[in-house]
């Protein structure tokens, strides 16, 4: 057991390295081999000579890129000085990096941005999963019923329907139509978590429609397969309940390839908060990665997806290390 | 190996009493199952139809509507800037109406917004396959380090956000690159971008295919037959992984469509004014479509109408050609 989640542990550190190398060639070495100049893009919009000169000191753009690499990855673990002879600012670890523009670290545009994609993605999560896994244990127990082919039609809308659509359909219906939610905006859950829930319900909605149609079909096939195996049939013929027999033996050994599938959706989860808070206009992280890319404000756009791998990676990591608790047949002997 | 003649005869006299089992390869007894399957043959015409659309844009274009670009000012209240007239000034001239702002022609930007969303998603799954082909049979042939290596990486595509590294590439990509420019260029990045992250979902089908095709007797036979690596992958399990391909290949499709509009939409994929479903939306997004619902129906359901047809069709390959395979 210690022996795989240090395997796993080892391996996220290994995937977490690669993802930085892969980021700094992405952000530092492909824009130059294509012929822009990484300072223009890091200094922000239509820099002047000076402005460029100075990024380029700073970031130490006119050395290799080995030492440049080397200064970027040192900056996530304990922060770094750009300095450009008269100018210094301080970026403090996790320096994801630094936005010339406005004069400050990402890292705090993304602390500000966090808790609306997270609110957002939290929030969907548990919706979908309650509503796919409970819906698409009813269709496999009671397949070929209505309940089983009214859910199958809707799932198949349900994939087929762009979120930046059904989002917009929303709120023309509740907001501008029926007037249940005037003026939909993000409020904090600090300030009032009443109002943070009543705004987020038909974000909520609409990112969560598209993953519980993913997970109604997904239980369904996996109950029906745990649904045919013998021991089930053995609990039956034990005389037990039928709920046991479909809660406790049925449902338990089903459930543990949808966590894998959890895991792995994590970052299209991601993806999809971002489509519906631009929808929605909440300013999450998918809204300041856009805008830094509409001002050109490269650090930022960098930041925001550094954050994002690094933040998937680690949670893939702790879904595998989790499993590992639930099924014991993963764990190698 | 010619049978002589006498037994030929017989054998022709004897034909209309026996009624001979046709052997019937994978490829027809697939087509027979499909063509059953109501949804699916439905939605497989209405995707042909679609294409014609997208390819005789201009055609269709000049008979029923106005160039996509082509603003018309006049037919929009100076005042609020929104079309005159009910349902975004629908008319026998406007079919689908114009759009606010510019008064473009709705009806002629949804028909050539299939255009982008077509070509961008067949290219970008036409990459994938490729891509995931490849990689996804050496892993599961060769096996060891190139499996743990090719593996691997297909997690690490599928598990970050591809909608933000999509708007990171597009940042760091200048106005001119590799030969192209405007929406060539965009084009090109949006197929490059989306097929980046999209071939592992082949490529993990194919390794899964491959690993057990790979201990099968003609596998071996080929190999003892002084076959190398190379005859193997191409000529004994490409066209043994073709019908999976082709199933997951349809599946992916309407990803793909989804994720082009997206781009767009978000403003990281065609620059307007290039008609696309994602920037149609867009535009109507700015508040627009609380006036007049057509700005957005239009886009939206073109974007829903291909995907549910691509998603049917798919469905439905899978069910015909990999009875075993739906999830």
């Amino acid at each position: 057991m210690a022996r795989f989640i240090l395997g796993r542990l080892i391996g996220g550190i290994v995937i977490l390295w690669l993802v930085s190398v892969l980021a700094f060639v992405l952000f530092f070495v492909v824009p130059k081999a294509l012929g822009n100049n990484p300072a223009v893009l890091f200094a922000g919009r239509s820099p002047d000579p000076a402005t460029i000169a100075g990024v380029t000191r700073k970031l130490g753009l006119d050395r290799s890129y080995v030492d440049q690499y080397w200064d970027f990855l040192r900056g996530v673990f304990v922060g770094r000085h750009f300095d450009s002879g008269s100018d210094r600012s301080w970026c403090p670890a996790p320096c994801l990096g630094y936005s010339f523009r406005n004069d400050q670290p990402v890292w705090s545009e993304i602390v500000d941005a966090l808790p609306v994609t997270a609110s957002l993605s939290i929030g969907a999560a548990v919706l979908f999963l309650v509503v796919g896994v409970s819906t698409g244990v009813i269709s496999a127990v009671r397949r070929g019923g209505l309940f089983d082919r009214i859910a199958a039609a809707v799932s198949l809308a349900g994939v087929s329907l762009p979120v930046y659509f059904t989002g917009l359909l929303l709120l023309l219906l509740v907001s501008y139509k029926w007037h249940i939610i005037d003026n939909v905006h993000y409020v904090d859950f600090t300030h009032n978590p009443a109002l943070w829930a009543w705004n987020l319900i038909p974000a909520w909605l609409v990112l969560s429609l598209l993953y519980t149609a993913n997970y109604q079909r997904l239980t369904r096939a996996s109950m029906i397969e745990t649904l045919g195996e013998d021991y089930v049939r053995t609990a039956r013929a034990k005389g037990l309940r039928e709920r046991t027999v479909i809660g406790k033996h049925a449902l338990r050994p089903a459930l543990t390839p949808i966590v894998t599938i959890f895991g792995l959706d994590l970052g299209v989860l991601f993806g999809g908060a971002i489509l519906t808070e631009h929808t929605f206009g909440f300013r999450g992280l998918g809204a300041i990665s856009i805008d830094a890319v509409n001002t050109q404000d490269l650090p930022v756009t960098m930041g925001v997806t550094l954050f994002a791998a690094f933040f998937i990676i680690l949670a893939n990591v702790l879904v595998d290390v989790t499993y590992a608790f639930i099924d014991p047949r993963v764990r190698p002997s | 190996m010619t049978a002589p003649p006498g037994e030929m005869m017989v054998e022709s006299v004897a034909a209309p009493a026996v009624v001979q089992p046709e052997g019937r390869s994978l490829w027809r007894s697939g087509w027979i199952r499909l063509r059953r399957d109501k949804p699916a043959m439905i939605s497989g015409v209405f995707l042909i139809l679609l294409a014609l659309i997208a390819i005789f844009a201009p055609v269709m274009v000049s008979l029923l509507g106005h160039p996509p670009n082509e603003p018309h000012y006049d037919l929009l209240d100076p005042n609020t800037a929104a079309p005159r007239g009910r349902f975004g000034g629908m008319s026998w001239h406007y079919l689908l109406g114009v759009e606010p702002v510019n008064g473009r022609d709705i009806f002629s930007r949804t028909v050539y917004g299939a255009r982008v969303s077509l070509l961008v998603a067949l290219l970008a799954t036409a990459t994938a396959v490729i891509i995931g082909t490849v990689l996804g049979m050496l892993a599961g042939y060769l096996g060891g380090l190139w499996d743990t290596i090719i593996a691997r990486l297909m997690d690490l595509l599928l598990s970050v956000p591809s909608v933000l590294f999509a708007i990171a590439i597009v940042a760091v990509i200048p106005n001119k690159a590799f030969g192209l420019s405007g929406s060539g260029l965009r084009i090109g990045v949006l197929v490059f971008v989306i097929g980046i992250f999209a071939w592992p979902y082949i490529g993990r089908i194919v390794r899964g295919q491959v690993l057990s095709l790979r201990e099968r007797e003609f596998i071996e036979a080929s190999r003892s037959l002084g076959a190398g690596t190379f005859t193997v992958m191409f000529r004994e399990l490409l066209p043994n992984v073709a019908a999976p391909v082709l199933v997951y290949a349809t599946l992916l499709i309407p990803t793909n469509i989804l994720n082009e509009a997206a781009l767009s939409y978000l403003g990281v994929g065609v620059r307007p004014p290039t008609a696309s479903w994602g920037d149609s939306l867009a535009v109507a997004s700015h508040g627009w479509y609380s006036i007049e619902p057509i700005f957005m129906l239009a886009p939206g359901l073109a974007i829903f109408a291909t995907v549910l047809a691509f998603n049917l069709l798919g469905d439905g390959l899978r069910d015909a050609f990999d009875p075993r395979g739906g999830r």
